[in-house]
């Protein structure tokens, strides 16, 4: 470990007078609430966020990639002119970079599982779904954040919304609430697999496709009969609609409606499975 | 008076596994019990019922006086657990850490800080206070971990292999820390697969093996009946080593075993006055030893006696302590 020889310098023995005045000065403070235990581990994956901010940015390095790509090459090939199909592309690049980084909290819920912090927190007398309730609540400022820094480029490279801010604003709230109904998917996946690693890639396997065969990049028109008969029950073409309508000004409020039974049918399902997981013996 | 730990019959099955197979314990407060077992002897298992983590398939437990599984949450409240694998979290600062537990318990922020600075002094990682404990080595690791089992002082403590992997100085350190806990009224549950490590901190310890408890006692009362240590004699002579074995076997009364070292014989199980007679007789048959060493029974020693099989980890279960 590289970390040892750093350490040596640091480290110094126990003392025995401080460590005896440290027990004995304290006594035990009324048990936190529910809301309180809550914002807590909220507040401890915020922390993570700003130690490790790659877990925002390595996701969205990826879509910023796409964005720059599909709009300078294929852009005027596409729509016309880069310009144009930037307005079309970014609500889809919006959708794709909050919906991929949604699989870190399966991934983060793992590695507090496997890394052995869970039993400390199952062994405190605590409202036990706080932990989950916690993590829901960074996610949804991790989402927004994410969302920010796509909607800033796009508006640096030309996308001009004709819906104004009001428009983006709420599709915004309706991408991140589809994603914190889609994190328990992974939420879930996270408590039954074995390592990050695997989370990672379940969690790929199911959300590559979906925002591929989509309407992410490309009106479905001209796609084959069974590819178009997918992409139109996908909820991330649901959704990709939802928010490019609200963003220029429209409100499509079937897809809207889609986009709000797809996060009502995921948390329903996938939000007490997890909190059955999590209670579960490991 | 209330005991510590009181259980009878503790019994937890994985699958066919039976990794705890009816387990009595009973913990008098203020003292250090220790419980002592090769890999996947159930150690772990049995830390985690008492903990509330895992639930009995059988048998009650009792621990400070309330039932593990109909008042875990009050349990919970009391114990302090600090797991074989650090339960710390990487990713955060040594000092977030503690803030993080201290908040948990009921501090509120002001005074969390207070008892996290408090706990970095007295367990010296002051100066790696905002480092991320990704980078501390592992005796600090299982330091901070301490730290946070004792942010609010519990009435009793579960260490699971607390020195497992750390060096000496580690282990020393380690060592302290659970000797001034105890001091200040602490009751410590400890499992360890060092028999030196029970022997130096634990006041009563428990042998575990396939999930039994196969025997029980102070440190005093199992070596008498394990038998003393083994005698290492290292022979100037390679050539004197027959008649050295014949004069030993015969002076100590228990077989004596030829090393791979040409020149050396092991001889267990006899008594200190006999292997001071033993070396006497090697000088007065005129055979010159080089150096002789005085074991402590090792742990496989007291297994081998007590089991008639070495302590070697049981595959079949190992996996259920590693999954934890």
């Amino acid at each position: 470990m590289t970390a040892t020889d750093v350490s040596t310098t640091v480290e110094r023995s126990v003392d025995a007078a401080t460590l005896r005045a440290a027990l004995s000065t304290h006594a035990r403070p009324p048990r936190p609430g529910r809301g309180s235990a809550s914002v807590t581990f909220a507040w401890r994956a915020m922390r993570k966020i700003r130690h490790v901010p790659m877990q925002l940015f390595d996701v969205t390095a990826f879509p910023i990639m796409f964005t720059l790509i599909f709009t300078f090459l294929f852009g005027g090939a596409l729509a016309g002119s880069p310009r144009d199909y930037l307005q079309y592309l970014l609500p889809g690049i919006l959708v794709m970079t909050v919906t991929m980084i949604t699989v870190y909290t399966g991934m983060a819920l793992n590695t507090d599982v496997t890394k052995g912090v869970f039993d400390r927190f199952r062994s405190l007398a605590i409202w036990r779904p706080a932990v989950l309730a916690g993590m829901m609540l960074a996610d949804t400022v991790r989402y927004t954040m994410a969302a920010l820094v796509v909607i800033v480029l796009g508006v640096v490279l030309g996308f001009r919304p004709d819906g104004g801010p009001l428009g983006v604003l709420a599709a915004l709230a309706l991408i991140v609430l589809f994603s914190v109904a889609l994190s328990w998917v992974w939420s879930s996946i996270g408590l039954r697999l074995q390592s990050p690693e695997t989370v990672m890639q379940a969690s790929m396997t199911v959300l590559f496709p979906l925002t591929f065969a989509s309407n992410v990049f490309v009106d479905p028109d001209t796609m084959p009969g069974w590819l178009q008969a997918f992409v139109n029950v996908n909820p991330i073409t649901h959704l990709t609609t939802a928010s490019r309508e609200l963003m220029h000004g429209h409100m499509d409020s079937g897809a809207i409606g889609w986009v709000l039974l797809w996060s009502a049918a995921l948390t329903l399902v996938f939000a007490p499975l997890t909190m059955r997981l999590y209670s579960a013996e490991r | 008076m209330t005991l510590a730990i009181e259980a009878e019959g503790l019994t937890k099955t994985f699958g066919e596994t039976r990794a705890v197979d009816g387990i009595d314990l009973a913990v008098k407060p203020g003292t250090v019990y220790g419980v002592l077992g090769p890999n996947g002897a159930g150690k772990t298992t049995t830390i985690r019922m008492l903990a509330t983590l895992l639930l009995p398939n059988a048998g009650s437990a009792r621990v400070l006086g309330h039932d593990i599984v109909a008042e875990a949450d009050v349990v919970r409240g009391l114990v302090s657990l600090t797991g074989q694998f650090a339960s710390v979290d990487e990713e955060l600062t040594g000092r977030e850490n503690l803030l993080l537990l201290g908040r948990l318990l009921g501090f509120s922020r002001g005074p969390a800080g207070e008892r996290a600075d408090e706990l970095l002094e007295a367990f010296g990682l002051t100066d790696a206070a905002e480092r991320l404990v990704s980078t501390y080595s592992g005796g600090m690791r299982r330091r901070l971990d301490i730290a946070s089992s004792i942010v609010v002082t519990p009435d009793l403590l579960f260490l699971d292999e607390p020195t497992t992997g750390l060096d000496p100085r580690s282990r020393n350190q380690v060592w302290e820390i659970v000797r001034v806990l105890v001091a200040a009224g602490t009751t410590v549950l400890l499992t360890t697969q060092y028999l030196d490590e029970a022997d130096q901190l634990a006041d009563r310890i428990a042998i575990i093996d396939h999930g039994h408890i196969i025997a029980e006692g102070t440190s005093a009362e199992l070596k008498a009946s394990v038998g003393s240590g083994a005698l290492h004699v290292r022979l100037h002579d390679a050539g004197a080593r027959p008649e050295a074995e014949r004069v030993l076997a015969v002076t100590l009364g228990v077989s004596v075993e030829r090393d791979a070292d040409p020149a050396a014989l092991t001889a267990r199980g006899a008594t200190p006055d006999r292997i001071a007679l033993g070396l006497a007789e090697l000088v007065n048959a005129g055979l010159t030893v080089e150096e002789f060493a005085l074991g402590q029974p090792s742990l496989d020693e007291v297994f081998l006696s007590l089991t008639g099989h070495p302590a070697e980890p049981q595959d079949d279960d190992d996996n259920e302590e590693d999954a934890a």
